[in-house]
């Protein structure tokens, strides 16, 4: 059973077991705009929770994609390397960004639940 | 056609208006790019045929052509008039571009810059036959350091965030001559980009500093963050919100007491001159941008030139080349020995920007120290005038008093439909360049607005006039004509996501031919 969570930071992460995949929300995706790049990191490589993990770039602005957990890449997405409009499209399907084997599998317990961050980001206006 | 001119060639048309015959909008010209004007055989210049001559160039013989277009002088003169027609620039009108400090750069600075003394001579030529180029550059410096209260100038730098370099490899060779190998730079959130990319440039990490709620930087996050790993903190002042970060002193102490070295982005130095002296704030380097605050040409009319000045305790380290005077009068120190053996090298071909400092001293020794100091009230006075005439139908984004620039964020613009890149494009139409959008990013939809002390009071009212009815059309509901905007240009909204993502850099000829094959 798959567990979803959010960040104040606008990514989401679903656990499966001691996996996780991660992307941007559907609202950090409108807020950024239209997506012309993306920069992944390399398989193998570990992301640390609350560090930067990637790199998004639209016409406006480039941001961090920060990681909301500790662990080692086991895969990215280079689908979206190559056509990064599917960040845009489908954010939460086919448009992740990485996946992860979590150092720990509670590292999610603190994180934000769907009805928690639908009312966060009623909050940001 | 090829392709890629067939994707620009959609000339903007209100839809009603009648399309002339020839493309053309009056005397707003469709100009074909220049190879596609080739006329092959023809050509501006009569060339004579060279002399009778034995071909040593074997296998390495070009045997395709070149590929320039043929073209007559006329051809040529009217393309590259044409071209610059479609130019907008601070020559034709007001460009409020917030950070960018666009003034009127006076015809004095050309003028001098022109004289043959200044512009016939050659880097190269010995010291004793530019000796008053040298004394013009050294006393540049000589300003500059009045105007900072630094006891030093590296004047080579080419642009601001050259100037940046500067100062952060001057940090970091201090620090490794101590032999304090600190890895970290403290950045606020505010920054200019330039800022984090000079400092991982320089091999540091970056470590992002928030704002307070009054848009400076949150001065006990600062402290938290502070450690004996941090070896500088990099701050614009006034910041990038327009606003003079008033904890400064705090902040450079706090800064001092870790260890680590106190650099300040001058890029806003206009708002500030002959007002502040930022050694006495305790900054230790600070890049000065000679095209923003000291009126040289920028923005396509450069060269930019971005001298740094240093405190003290980094001078020794200031890059290649310096100018001391002698017995034998100005001469230059071009290797890194004797006082400067410490020197982090060259960082530019030969003693930088010298048409720029000609510029830069024209504009300081016209003004004078009262003179200056106007420039910093005036651009200041102009920026608020135009923040109080905005007030009622924009939002600003932190209350209060600002210095050379004013920040609203888009709040104004809430549940129009209109987002702050359709209001910017509205204003095009109008006959205005935009202001500067979605930067700074701390705040939502960004709209900051510098409109420079050049600017009189009826070119701040024209501007605040039309920002104002542009705003009431908005919250009218008038968002259509927004996203149709702009509709007077030679070219309509360009497709900027398109650009980015499938950028046509080159024009080649077989373009046609090489798309049918992808």
């Amino acid at each position: 059973m798959a567990t979803l969570r959010f960040t104040k930071d606008h990514e989401w992460i679903r656990q499966d077991g001691d996996t996780a995949v991660i992307g941007i929300t559907d609202y950090a995706q409108q807020q950024l705009g239209d997506i012309v790049y993306v920069e992944l990191p390399a398989p193998g490589t570990r992301v640390e929770c609350g560090k930067e993990a990637a790199v998004v770039e639209s016409a406006k602005a480039a941001s961090e994609v920060y990681a909301p957990v500790s662990g080692e890449v086991i895969a990215v997405n280079e689908a979206i390397a190559g056509d990064p409009a599917k960040v845009n499209a489908d954010p939460m399907g086919e448009g992740w960004f990485l996946s992860v084997k979590l150092d720990d599998p509670n590292a999610l317990d603190g994180l934000m639940d769907e009805a928690a961050y639908a009312a966060f980001v009623a909050e940001q206006g | 056609m090829t392709g890629w001119s067939q994707a620009l060639r959609a000339p903007s048309m209100a839809a009603s208006d009648t399309p002339t015959f020839t493309g053309n909008r009056g005397l707003q010209v469709e100009e074909k790019l220049i190879f596609e004007q080739d006329a092959p055989g023809r050509c501006g210049v009569d060339l004579p045929e060279p002399p009778p001559h034995n071909n040593r160039l074997g296998g390495l013989a070009r045997c395709s052509p070149i590929g320039l277009p043929g073209l007559s002088e006329p051809q040529v003169v009217r393309h590259f008039t044409r071209l610059s027609q479609k130019n907008y620039a601070i020559d034709s009108g007001l460009y409020p571009l917030g950070s960018c400090t666009m003034k009127h750069n006076p015809r004095l600075n050309e003028r001098l810059a022109r004289l043959a003394g200044f512009a016939d001579i050659h880097p190269l030529q010995p010291e004793s036959t530019v000796q008053g180029a040298l004394e013009l550059i050294d006393t540049l410096a000589h300003w500059l350091k009045v105007l900072t209260g630094m006891p030093a100038v590296a004047l080579s730098p080419a642009a601001g965030a050259h100037g940046e370099l500067c100062g952060m490899m001057t940090i970091r060779a201090a620090l490794s001559a101590q032999g304090d190998a600190r890895t970290r730079i403290l950045v606020p959130e505010s920054a200019h980009g330039t800022n984090p990319a000079t400092a991982a440039s320089c091999g540091y990490a970056i470590d992002a500093i928030p704002n307070n709620a009054r848009g400076r930087v949150d001065l006990a996050a600062l402290k938290a963050k502070l450690g004996g790993d941090v070896a500088a903190l990099m701050l614009t002042n006034p910041n990038t919100c327009g606003l003079f970060e008033d904890e400064i002193v705090e902040i450079a102490a706090a800064v001092h007491a870790a260890g680590a070295y106190f650099y300040c982005d001058g890029a806003n130095f206009n708002a500030i001159v002959g007002r502040v002296r930022p050694a006495d704030l305790g900054i230790d380097a600070l890049h000065l941008n000679l095209h923003k605050t000291f009126s040289t040409p920028h923005g396509g009319g450069g060269p930019g030139s971005g001298p740094v000045a240093l405190a003290a305790a980094l001078a020794p380290f200031a890059p290649l080349p310096w100018i001391v005077h002698g017995d034998a009068g100005w001469r230059l120190v071009e290797h890194a020995e004797g006082a400067a053996a410490a020197a982090i090298g060259r960082l530019k071909g030969f003693h930088g920007q010298m048409g720029m400092f000609v510029r830069a001293l024209a504009y300081m020794m016209s003004h004078g120290a009262d003179g200056l100091r106007q420039v910093a009230e005036d651009a200041v006075l102009n920026a608020n005038y135009l923040r109080v005439r905005l007030a009622d139908a924009l939002t600003q984004s932190y209350p209060g008093a600002c210095m050379h620039e004013v920040l609203f964020d888009d709040r104004f613009l809430k549940d129009t439909g209109v987002a702050t890149l359709d209001f910017a494009k509205a204003l095009i139409d109008e006959g205005f360049h935009p202001m500067t959008m979605y930067f700074p990013l701390v705040v939502h939809g960004a709209v900051l607005i510098e409109p420079t002390e050049t600017e009189s009071k009826a070119s701040l009212d024209q501007f605040a006039d039309t920002v104002n009815a542009l705003a009431a059309r908005a919250t009218a509901g008038d968002a259509a004509s927004f996203h149709a905007a702009p509709r007077l240009t030679p070219r309509r909204r360009l497709d900027e996501t398109g650009a980015a993502r499938k950028p046509v850099l080159r024009w080649r000829p077989n373009a046609v031919q090489r798309d049918a094959a992808d």
